[in-house]
């Protein structure tokens, strides 16, 4: 820290740090455009202008751009001086020379940066009499409208989707006043994380057309904070409501987690909860066979409680798409003996492995924010790029990391965003890659291999054994280039500061994890800091592991098959989507009664005897427990007008019906939290999650609608135009009102951000320690696994064998697709447009031996099962392994990984 | 396709620089010389040579004046308008020019014989009014000289 | 009067082969420098030359040179660029050494080179220069076959190569780190500093960036010394300089004159006064983006100090006359239009501010002038100022601006008054 003077008044700030982040830090208002956080400074706009002074004694000093110039001791500058002040509004003034003046038909007014800039600077008066400039606007695909008129060439676009996210497909074309930012040719944007274009664009060129089709001005969204539901990273978000649909998703600051950035998945998978296939009252089937009628709660209650009587031998499956609360209280419902994770067995002791090595740990599991810290990585055998999009794009920034370091040898701070970049962009990070095919990261990667799940395994055994030879198990019958390449990522992880092994869940193999854990504790034994990171499949995939299921879908199938169990209860869980259909229907068959609890119609609810319709995750409160043992809460936003209610309160009203003790216990959220710590010490944690329902701020709770928020007596004016109570909150400290303190609330309870004179996504600066930084107070969630340091030092000594393969027989591997593989977003409109149609990954080699080409219709066998595919050609896929892509609508389900037969299907010509 | 003499011709330029894409105006410039102008497909068949991304690669092109991104005659004719070439009468050189043509700055003509554009200080100073054609100088002009000159390129 | 510079040079005639050159006694210098095997002394030497930059800045080259890591911080390779972009309207000195002597800029270049241990070089030169780019490269061809350039150049051990490399486009390419960008296959943007090329130049490698002119300066220091370099000037700046003229006078032309020649001297003796029938109202003393200096001030000495002393730059030492029957605002009009439509349209006050200029002079040129016009202009005068803006090109476009309104503030005002253009 050093301190420096801003107008005449001392301020400590971070050394060497920008003066604008200095500035912003301290709470003090200086506006910009084209410097951004996550992105750097580059001296465009000129928007920041300060004025410096030599010293005290100076008083004519020198205007000089705030973002460019480090703070050191003794620096005075001053941002009030009346010469940088008339600056900074005729930088507005030239801006607006050609912005087209459109607010009231913009989607960015209420929340735009370029107002908020224009009222601080205080430009008002135009005196430009001259025509403007205008530009044709671009089609881009689902997600974002295009109006270059509004754009006022701060570049932070291009930094951001070109620089920062590495796509190549968005750029600035010509020069002086003719540039413009967006593609070469009208076209979908082709970047996974196109979306984060809204937050990124100070003004409204890029916004969100999802929110466009039922546009509401941020003012007038209900928002609350929230976790992403679509995979497992659990970045936080921002959904906004109105009239009781979702209406868009944001992103929500957490420094450990997501930092600014979102993927278009999380983004834009949120309309699955406005969809019509949503589940809106009980549903009763009175025979099989019949059809599912309407009834009463008090109905479906009464018929839950027949169908679960005492009498029943009941199990419960529950979702690692759910909350925690209520896969809980589920397990409470049938006892811990009979809940069963809703997956398949392998799959759940393949979490079940990852859960234990997280918890009994070679390594400890960073934070996603601080994967991008790894001095090297190793991926092994998981595409990161699909299966957790935020983590591929921080590794993506692993170049820059290294062009900083090199850049800092000269003096030149990792701010200063152009002379890194020039270098960054020809650099590979230390980052090594062995997945089944090709991945999106593989272009940053200093090395990248593909192989066979089995091959991939070996290779990470044989890394830890080249680390550890004395103790690791040695690899057999490695080929000379297999035992380079072993020797070549051990070599650059041993001499590495803290070094990352990124694997998963995704290719299903216990091998590939026990490798990666061996590596780990091999990098531990040799002194080294190593860290482990999993990409696992789904929001609570690691909370269902914690929790602790008796077994997957086969054991409960066969415990139904056995007699010991006649009934089901299933919860926010497609079995049809877990395991193969014909399975599924059995495990049904063998039921008396399948009662199922659900948002959505899918083939299980069209299965049972009774359907409880669930609350989505936008309408519900509850804890998810993210890939990094990170237990989040996410908070309702929109009250729905049916009989909708949480999974878990659906089992507290049957157990209470059924004459259950302990359900009478459960008021509200935290007592299921307080319930769970109780029962098990992992869960300790979770009654520091959030503060609780008696949380107050200045004795009021914390409004969910901006003191801005319109037309509150009118929207209800159809029922009564008396304004109404807010609607009932029992479970958080958040309320569906306007009216409430407008303090900052603690981190995890911020439902927007908003400062006075920042109503855009900037003001999030007013919420953190410094630029940048962690939020004010601390960031959200707990992590409630921090392994004991060293505890595992035995190594997994399985190596898998190079099997060699029968004639004709082929690996089948999953492959997973950030559009598609998701069950949820996939039913968003935008989404789906995106999501492939199911087809076989081939070898070029394999496909025309096979007399296969693109296109072509293959017929793919696994243990009985067949189905015809089209074929898709992977140059990178190994010989004899063929990809299915993972959970397409319209595929069948085969359990991979798998060995199987792929043909030409035979067609008539 | 790149042809052959085009490839042989970028790689003696490329081998100059660091990075393959430093070379990439040089390579315009030899697709320019040889096909005339830039087209989308010409800009395609680069960026995929040069490994850059083809709006990586028009940002760059569509930076630079003398780049040419749309078609443009068998001649270009590059008036200098600044201000010695100004202060001695190009404004009455470039109406003599429009008149004669029958094409305005940025055109060209039907016959596709010449493309008129305006350019910046042509360092003929001492010789102004001035213009180039293809890569000749033309100073000291007059309304006669400009017949003759124009004469000279078919 | 000595002609270090020019004496070689035949204006309409071939330049010397590499034959001629070596005859009149080229490359003397080169080896030279390569047996005295110092570059710490040579770099000293051009110090003590005061020898300042001819590109337009004056920066002392000497000093430019000794910011290159050297020693134990050494980073290679280290690139010398020659700028050879010469675009300011107004100018067109660099294009007579180009076309008259290209042994003279090779020579330098090899010196240069030698001087800051420089592994590569590049002569980044317009492209509207093709017969200096034809002549350059021939030279170089030249330079080569002698074994003046290339590996092991006269068995000095020192090597060095010298390509040609001929520019799309666009004014901006001259800023010397838009040109670092230009020639790394970029948008020629120009770039912050720190870095500052010496340090962190093209590709990151240290990297010197000199004039044309400049470095032809640089075989005689070599050879003859810096006192003797020094002793050729009538100023505290070292050498002669090449001074050019153009507008309405008798004889355009480019000069070499002892650096401090006054203007009244140039355009009288050299220029041979107006043209009959024209009188002098103003001069802009080093190209389009300096202050009008009036017809007063002809005793003003062409030195970097003594023209910064009257209110204007030396540039590029090329000067532009402005006549009596020229319309002043049609003038800074016509060069307000070249800042603008050259902008590299990177930094807010240059991409936005200049094209206002413009269509405010516009509408003052054609009649539509308001009173409020004038202080707009006035106004944008101070704000496009040195440290406003991303680089010099906009503080440069607003020189001529501001010293115009000025000097011809009623000019101005009677357009505006009169609603038209007094001289149309
Ligand atoms: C907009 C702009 C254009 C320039 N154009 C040129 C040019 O064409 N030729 C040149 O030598 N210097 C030009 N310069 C100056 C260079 O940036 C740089 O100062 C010069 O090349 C350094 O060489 P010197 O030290 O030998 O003068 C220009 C500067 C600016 C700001
Ligand atoms: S002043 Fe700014 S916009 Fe103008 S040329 Fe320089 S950097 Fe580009
Ligand atoms: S924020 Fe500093 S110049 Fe743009």
């Amino acid at each position: 820290m050093v301190t420096i003077h801003i107008d005449g008044l001392p301020y400590e700030v971070e050394e060497g740090q920008n003066l604008l982040q200095a500035c912003l830090s301290r709470g003090l208002n200086l506006p910009y455009f084209c410097w951004h956080p996550a992105l750097g400074s580059v001296g465009a706009c000129r928007q920041c202008a300060v004025k410096r002074f030599k010293s005290e004694k100076d008083e004519r000093g020198e205007i000089i751009m705030a973002c460019m110039t480090p703070a050191e001791a003794g620096v005075r500058i001053s941002i009030d001086d009346p010469e940088v002040a008339a600056f900074r509004k005729s930088v507005i003034e030239w801006l607006m020379l050609n912005h087209p003046h459109d607010c009231p038909v913009c989607d960015e007014g209420g929340e735009c940066h370029l107002q908020d800039m224009t009222v601080m600077t205080g430009h008002a008066y135009r005196e430009n009499r001259f025509k403007k400039r205008t530009y044709p606007n671009q089609y881009l695909g689902a997600f974002l409208n295009h109006e270059m008129n509004r754009c006022i060439q701060c570049y932070r676009c291009v930094r951001y989707y070109h620089d920062y996210a590495g796509a190549g497909d968005l750029n600035v074309f010509a020069s002086r006043d003719h540039v413009y930012f967006g593609r070469g040719r009208a076209g979908r944007l082709e970047s996974g994380f196109s979306g984060n274009l809204v937050e990124i664009c100070p003004t409204g060129v890029f916004t969100d057309k999802t929110l466009g089709r039922h546009y509401t001005r941020k003012w007038d969204l209900q928002t609350a904070p929230s976790v992403c539901v679509h995979c497992a990273l659990g970045c936080n978000t921002i959904p906004g409501s109105r009239y009781g649909e979702l209406r868009r998703v944001r992103n929500r600051y957490n420094h450990e987690v997501n930092g600014y950035f979102l993927c278009d998945r999380g983004r834009y998978g949120y309309e699955f909860v406005n969809c019509d296939r949503r589940i809106r009252a009980p549903l009763v089937r009175t025979s099989r066979g019949v059809e599912q009628v309407l009834v009463s709660t008090e109905d479906a209650l009464k018929s839950a409680a027949a169908m679960l009587s005492e009498r029943r031998k009941v199990i419960g499956i529950g979702s690692p798409r759910a909350s925690l609360e209520s896969n809980f209280a589920l397990l409470r419902l049938v006892g811990p003996k009979n809940f069963h994770a809703g997956i398949s067995d392998k799959e759940l002791e393949v979490l079940n492995l990852i859960r234990d090595v997280l918890c009994l740990g070679a390594a400890r599991t960073p934070t996603l924010s601080e994967t991008a810290e790894a001095g090297a990585v190793f991926v092994l055998g998981e595409d990161v790029s699909n299966s957790a999009p935020l983590l591929a794009l921080n590794l993506r920034q692993l170049p820059r990391r290294k062009a900083e370091i090199a850049m800092a040898k000269v003096k030149i701070p990792p701010w200063n965003d152009a002379p890194i970049q020039r270098i960054a962009e020809f650099e590979k990070g230390s980052l090594y890659i062995a997945s089944p095919c090709a991945t999106g990261l593989d272009e940053v990667a200093s090395k990248s291999f593909h192989g066979d799940i089995s091959e991939l395994a070996r290779l990470g055994f044989a890394v830890a054994s080249v680390l550890d030879p004395a103790n690791a198990p040695g690899v057999e019958g490695l080929t000379e280039k297999e035992k380079i390449r072993a020797g070549e990522i051990a070599s650059a992880l041993g001499g590495a500061a803290r070094p990352l092994i990124v694997s998963g869940a995704g290719c299903a193999s216990l091998a590939l994890i026990e490798a990666a854990a061996n590596i780990c504790t091999a990098l531990g034994k040799i002194g080294g800091q190593p860290q482990i990171f999993f990409a696992l499949p789904e929001a609570n995939s690691l909370g269902l592991a914690l929790l602790g299921a008796a077994g997957g879908l086969e054991t409960a199938c066969s415990a139904l098959r056995s007699g010991r169990a006649d009934t089901v209860v299933v919860i926010e869980n497609d079995l049809f989507r877990r395991c193969a259909e014909e399975k599924a229907i059995a495990l049904f068959d063998s039921a008396k009664y399948l009662v199922a609890i659900d948002h959505l119609i899918n083939p299980t609810t069209s299965k049972a005897d009774l359907v409880l319709p669930a609350a989505a995750f936008a309408e519900a409160s509850g804890t998810l427990v993210n890939n990094e043992g990170r237990a989040q809460r996410f908070y309702r936003v929109l009250v729905p007008e049916f009989e909708v209610k949480e999974s878990w309160r659906w089992i507290r009203d049957i157990m209470r019906f059924l004459g259950r003790s302990e359900a009478e216990k459960w008021h509200r959220l935290d007592d299921l939290s307080v319930a769970m710590a109780a029962l098990n010490p992992l869960f300790a944690g979770l009654v520091s999650v959030a503060p609780d329902a008696d949380f107050r701020l200045a004795g009021g709770k914390i409004p969910r609608q901006a003191p801005r928020y319109s037309g509150r007596t009118a929207m209800r004016a159809h029922i009564d135009v008396f304004e109404q109570p807010p609607p009932d909150d029992p479970d958080t400290p958040l309320t569906f009102s306007m009216e409430g303190d407008p303090r900052q609330p603690p981190p995890s309870l911020i439902p927007r951000y908003w400062a006075p004179g920042w109503n855009s996504v900037q003001a999030l600066n007013k919420f953190q320690q410094e630029i940048g930084g962690p939020l004010r107070g601390k960031d959200p969630g707990v992590r409630l696994i921090e392994p004991i340091p060293q505890a595992r030092t035995e190594y997994f000594r399985d190596v898998p064998a190079s099997a060699p393969k029968a004639e004709g027989e082929m690996s089948l591997i999953p492959l997973h697709h950030i559009f598609g593989s998701e069950e949820l977003s996939a039913l968003s409109p935008g989404v789906a447009e995106l999501c492939p149609q199911p087809y076989v990954a081939l070898n070029p080699e394999d496909a025309s031996f096979l007399g296969l080409f693109e296109g072509a219709l293959a017929k793919v066998g696994v243990e009985g099962l067949t189905c015809c595919l089209s074929v898709r050609i992977v140059p990178s896929l190994p010989r004899a392994v063929a990809g299915l892509p993972v959970g397409l609508r319209g595929a069948p389900v085969f359990e991979l990984p798998a060995s199987g037969t792929v043909v030409r299907e035979a067609t008539d010509e | 396709m790149l042809t052959r003499e085009e490839l042989a011709e970028m790689d003696v330029e490329l081998a100059h620089y660091e990075q393959k894409r430093g070379g990439c105006i040089e390579a315009l410039k030899v697709l320019q010389r040889r096909r005339g102008w830039i087209s989308d497909q010409s800009l395609a068949e680069l960026a995929d040579f040069l490994e850059m991304s083809v709006d990586d690669l028009d940002s760059v092109a569509t930076f630079y004046n003398l780049i040419f991104r749309k078609p443009v005659g068998r001649h270009v004719i590059l008036v200098c308008d600044s201000v010695s070439c100004w202060a001695t009468g190009c404004e009455q050189i470039l109406d003599y020019l429009a008149e004669t043509l029958g094409i305005t700055l940025g055109q060209t003509t039907a016959d596709r014989r010449f493309t008129l554009l305006p350019n910046a200080c042509l360092g003929a100073c001492d010789h102004a009014p001035a213009l180039m054609i293809d890569a000749d100088l033309h100073g000291d002009l007059r309304r006669q000289k400009i017949d003759e000159i124009l004469a000279r390129y078919e | 009067m000595e002609r270090p510079l020019t004496e070689n040079i035949r204006p309409g005639q071939f330049p010397p082969g590499i034959v001629d050159y070596e005859r009149a006694g080229g490359y003397r210098a080169l080896r030279k420098v390569l047996a005295d095997a110092d570059p710490g002394g040579l770099i000293k030497t051009v110090t003590d030359s005061h020898l300042r930059g001819r590109g337009g800045a004056g920066f002392p080259t000497g000093r430019k040179w000794s910011f290159v890591p050297r020693g134990e911080q050494a980073v290679h390779p280290v690139y010398l660029i020659i700028n050879a972009d010469e675009m300011e309207p107004g100018t067109f000195k660099d294009r007579l050494l180009l076309e008259g002597n290209p042994h003279q800029l090779i020579e330098g270049i090899i010196i240069a080179g030698y001087a800051i241990e420089a592994d590569t070089a590049f002569i980044f030169l317009r492209r509207e220069y093709t017969l200096a780019e034809h002549r350059c490269a021939r030279a170089i061809a030249e330079a080569c076959e002698r074994g003046y350039l290339g590996r092991d150049i006269l068995g000095s051990g020192f090597s060095l190569d010298v390509y040609l490399h001929s520019s799309a486009g666009r004014y901006i390419c001259g800023e010397e780190t838009a040109l670092l960008n230009a020639l790394e296959g970029r948008r020629a943007i120009p770039r912050a500093k720190p870095p500052f090329p010496p340090v962190t130049g093209l590709w990151g490698k240290p990297t010197i960036v000199n004039n044309v002119e400049t470095i032809c300066n640089v075989p005689q220091i070599a050879e003859h010394g810096a006192d003797r370099f020094r002793a050729l000037s009538n100023s505290v700046d070292g050498g002669t300089k090449l001074y050019g003229v153009s507008g309405r006078v008798k004889k355009p032309g480019l000069w070499e004159l002892p650096m401090g020649a006054s203007i009244r001297e140039i355009l009288e003796e050299h220029a041979g006064g107006m043209k009959d029938g024209w009188a002098l109202r103003a001069i802009m003393p080093g190209g389009a983006s300096t202050e009008f200096l009036p017809a007063d001030r002809l005793d003003v000495k062409m030195d970097f100090d003594s023209v910064e002393a009257a209110g204007s730059r030396l540039g590029t030492g090329t000067m532009i006359v402005l006549d009596d029957r020229t319309c002043p605002v049609g003038m800074i009009l016509n060069l307000m239009r070249f800042f603008a439509r050259e902008s590299c349209g990177w930094c807010t006050p240059c991409r936005e501010g200049l094209p206002w200029l413009v269509r405010t002079l516009e509408a003052i040129e054609n009649g539509e002038g308001q009173a409020a016009d004038m202080e707009i202009l006035h106004r944008h005068t101070g704000l496009l100022g040195p440290g406003h803006t991303f680089c010099a090109l906009a503080p440069g476009a607003v020189e001529p601006l501001q010293s115009g309104l000025a000097l011809f503030e009623e000019d101005f005002l009677r357009h505006i008054r009169q609603k038209s253009c007094p001289w149309k």
